[in-house]
């Protein structure tokens, strides 16, 4: 077919639609592999919860139990009456005293202690800033970092402060409270991490 | 003629028939590829920081023939290479110590385009390539010391990953997605081991490449800052101050290349990891998901940077601050108004910017590996401060003061 006119319309609309097919093209086929990187069905199902027997808590006051969940730890630990006490008091010094945030406070633990049972907590041990594992500062005693501390945790990598509850103080890099994972009693001794009480969210 | 003579000129006969663009790139780049005669110290880095490139590719392929990439077997297969492989202490340590005196070579590379003003127009793409060699490496360089799957391996790795947790909307799930678990797994060593032994290095070669091919384009600056094509001899049309690379830059800097080596070997053979800088202590236990060290830092390259996401007691605009003081540098060509390129001829006002300037970082550097007092956090904000205000107020202290007169052609001072 002898053609000698150009039609440089027709040439433009076809290489931009050849383009446009191209690049839809490209982006399908990356799919499978930017879909590769999430967490596989594997790591999903070590994500099931977690039994624990927390009757040796009562042997000493102050003790911490720390159990692995999704891979994470999971701190339990008793708080004495005075160290509950002091929670309400620390409510000015915090950014989110009432766990308003429902990312880190599941409904069940919205109170004061962030627990089921006040004196039983139960805490997420990853600082919720860049993800190290704060120390446990229990003593109610001057610290280098805070000299009127009332007991709580320390983040070693950039020094987040959290109370006994795991409520993040001002101040610092850690932008909310620890995280409070889904758990309930079985009974007195036991309860299970990884399914929230029934009834509740 | 001789036989070897003839086999040879035979030989290159033979490939110019069929290649004949070879050549002519051998002789661009090379022989007649012509540089600026008074090239200093400063000029050894550009080739001091290829040949350390080259190290650790040799040494990285041997270390990959020992190596597991699992989180079970990393840190015990990293042992393995330093005690029962046959010189592999040395094949490691090569790579380790390489990827300190990479940062080493690279800083003083950068500070050098910074001096004398190579990052000036025509040069804005050169250092633009630059930079993304310099954020490549710095993926490159986090990637591998998650390898060998230590304490500091693994709370790094933590870190580092989580820094896009801070990303509004989509954080969490991006940091899954960089995981490929809820925490850092073995999953995170596995892919992280990819990256850092075929897609990164493919793309630093890339770049390094096209950095070199944009440099030859434009011609190389000099301590000078004077251009010298500007005054080229009429009848050759070679610049009258310019020297083809080949063979006296090649000379000159396997001279560079010497000297550096024998630093190199001093630290690999008696202070391999340098007091805990280039392999840090808490790294020689293996890691544990459940304890974070006590003191944890990044390794001495990063941790100016790391001071001012230190130095921030907010994650979002922490993180951004952290960043932003990578990103700015890209800014480098546009931010420096200076009519004349190198320190020499620059103003006094500059030459005290310049100076605070590399006290700042080399104060941050120090400070990011510090616990961090409430006065040393300060002092970081301080110097943060001072490092963005650096580069905001460069457009007009790069303009102030009084210039000395750059001459026609470049000095020699001999």
């Amino acid at each position: 077919m002898a053609n000698d006119e150009v039609h440089s319309g027709r040439r433009r609309f076809l290489t931009a639609t050849t383009a446009v097919v191209g690049a839809v093209g490209v982006g399908f086929a990356a799919v499978p592999f930017i879909t590769s990187w999430k967490p596989s069905a594997r790591a999903e199902v070590a994500g099931a919860p977690v039994d624990v027997d927390i009757a040796k808590l009562e042997n000493e006051p102050g003790m911490r139990m720390i159990v692995q969940w999704r891979g994470k730890p999971v701190w339990i630990f008793k708080r004495t009456p005075e160290q509950l006490k002091a929670l309400a008091t620390l409510d000015g010094n915090l950014r989110d005293p009432k766990s308003d945030n429902p990312d880190q406070t599941p409904a069940f633990a919205k109170n004061e202690a962030r627990a089921i049972k006040p004196d039983i907590a139960v805490i997420v041990g990853i600082c919720t800033h860049l993800g190290c594992v704060p120390g446990y500062v229990p003593e109610m005693l001057p610290q280098p970092f805070d000299s009127k501390w009332q007991g709580g945790f320390y983040c070693p990598c950039h020094q987040s402060r959290f109370d006994l509850a795991g409520r993040v103080y001002q101040g610092v890099p850690a932008p909310s409270n620890l995280e409070v994972p889904p758990y309930h009693f079985v009974n007195d001794t036991h309860l299970v991490i990884g399914v929230a009480p029934k009834g509740a969210a | 003629m001789n036989l070897i003579e003839r086999a040879v000129n035979g030989g290159m006969a033979w490939i110019n028939e069929r290649a004949p663009g070879l050549m002519p790139v051998y002789r661009k780049h090379m022989s007649e590829y012509y540089a600026p005669k008074n090239f200093n110290l400063w000029y050894y880095f550009g080739a001091l920081s290829m040949l350390v490139l080259v190290n650790q590719i040799v040494t990285g392929i041997f270390l990959t023939m020992h190596y597991k990439p699992s989180a079970l077997e990393a840190f015990a297969s990293v042992e393995y290479i330093m005690r029962d492989v046959s010189g592999g202490w040395l094949i490691r340590y090569m790579h380790s110590t390489g990827a300190s005196l990479f940062f080493v070579v690279i800083y003083l590379h950068m500070f050098r385009a910074l001096i004398y003003g190579s990052h000036q127009k025509p040069r804005e793409l050169v250092w633009i390539l630059g930079m993304l060699i310099f954020l490549t490496l710095m993926a490159e360089a986090f990637m591998g010391y998650v390898l060998p799957w230590g304490q500091m391996s693994y709370w790094g790795a933590q870190v580092i990953i989580n820094l896009f947790g801070a990303i509004p909307f989509v954080g969490t799930e991006l940091t899954e997605w960089i995981r490929g678990d809820y925490l850092v797994s073995d999953a995170t060593l596995n892919r992280f081991f990819a990256l850092h032994v075929i897609a990164l290095p493919l793309v630093i070669l890339l770049l390094v490449v096209l950095h070199l091919g944009a440099l030859h384009e434009v011609g190389s600056n000099n301590p000078d800052g004077v251009d010298i094509k500007k005054l080229k001899d009429p009848a050759t049309k070679i610049p009258k101050d310019g020297i083809p690379f080949h063979p006296y830059y090649t000379v000159k800097d396997l001279f560079g290349a010497g000297f550096f080596l024998t630093i190199a070997a001093f630290i690999l053979f008696f202070v391999p990891t340098f007091g805990g800088l280039f392999l840090e202590h808490d790294n020689f236990v293996q890691a544990n998901p459940m304890v974070t060290p006590l003191h944890i830092k990044p390794v001495w390259y990063f941790t100016p940077y790391y001071a001012m996401l230190r130095a921030v007691p907010d994650k979002l605009f922490g993180v951004m601050t952290m960043g932003g003081a990578v990103m700015i540098l890209f800014l480098l060509p546009w931010l420096d108004r200076s009519p004349v390129k190198s320190i020499r001829y620059r103003s006094m006002i500059s030459k005290v910017m310049v100076a605070l300037f590399v006290i700042a970082f080399v104060v941050l550097g120090w400070l990011g590996m510090q616990a961090g007092s409430t006065t040393q956090t300060w002092v970081a904000r301080g110097l943060t401060f001072f490092y963005f205000a650096f580069f905001i107020t460069m457009p007009i202290w790069t303009r102030l003061g009084t210039f000395k007169p750059v001459p026609e052609r470049v000095t020699m001072h001999d």
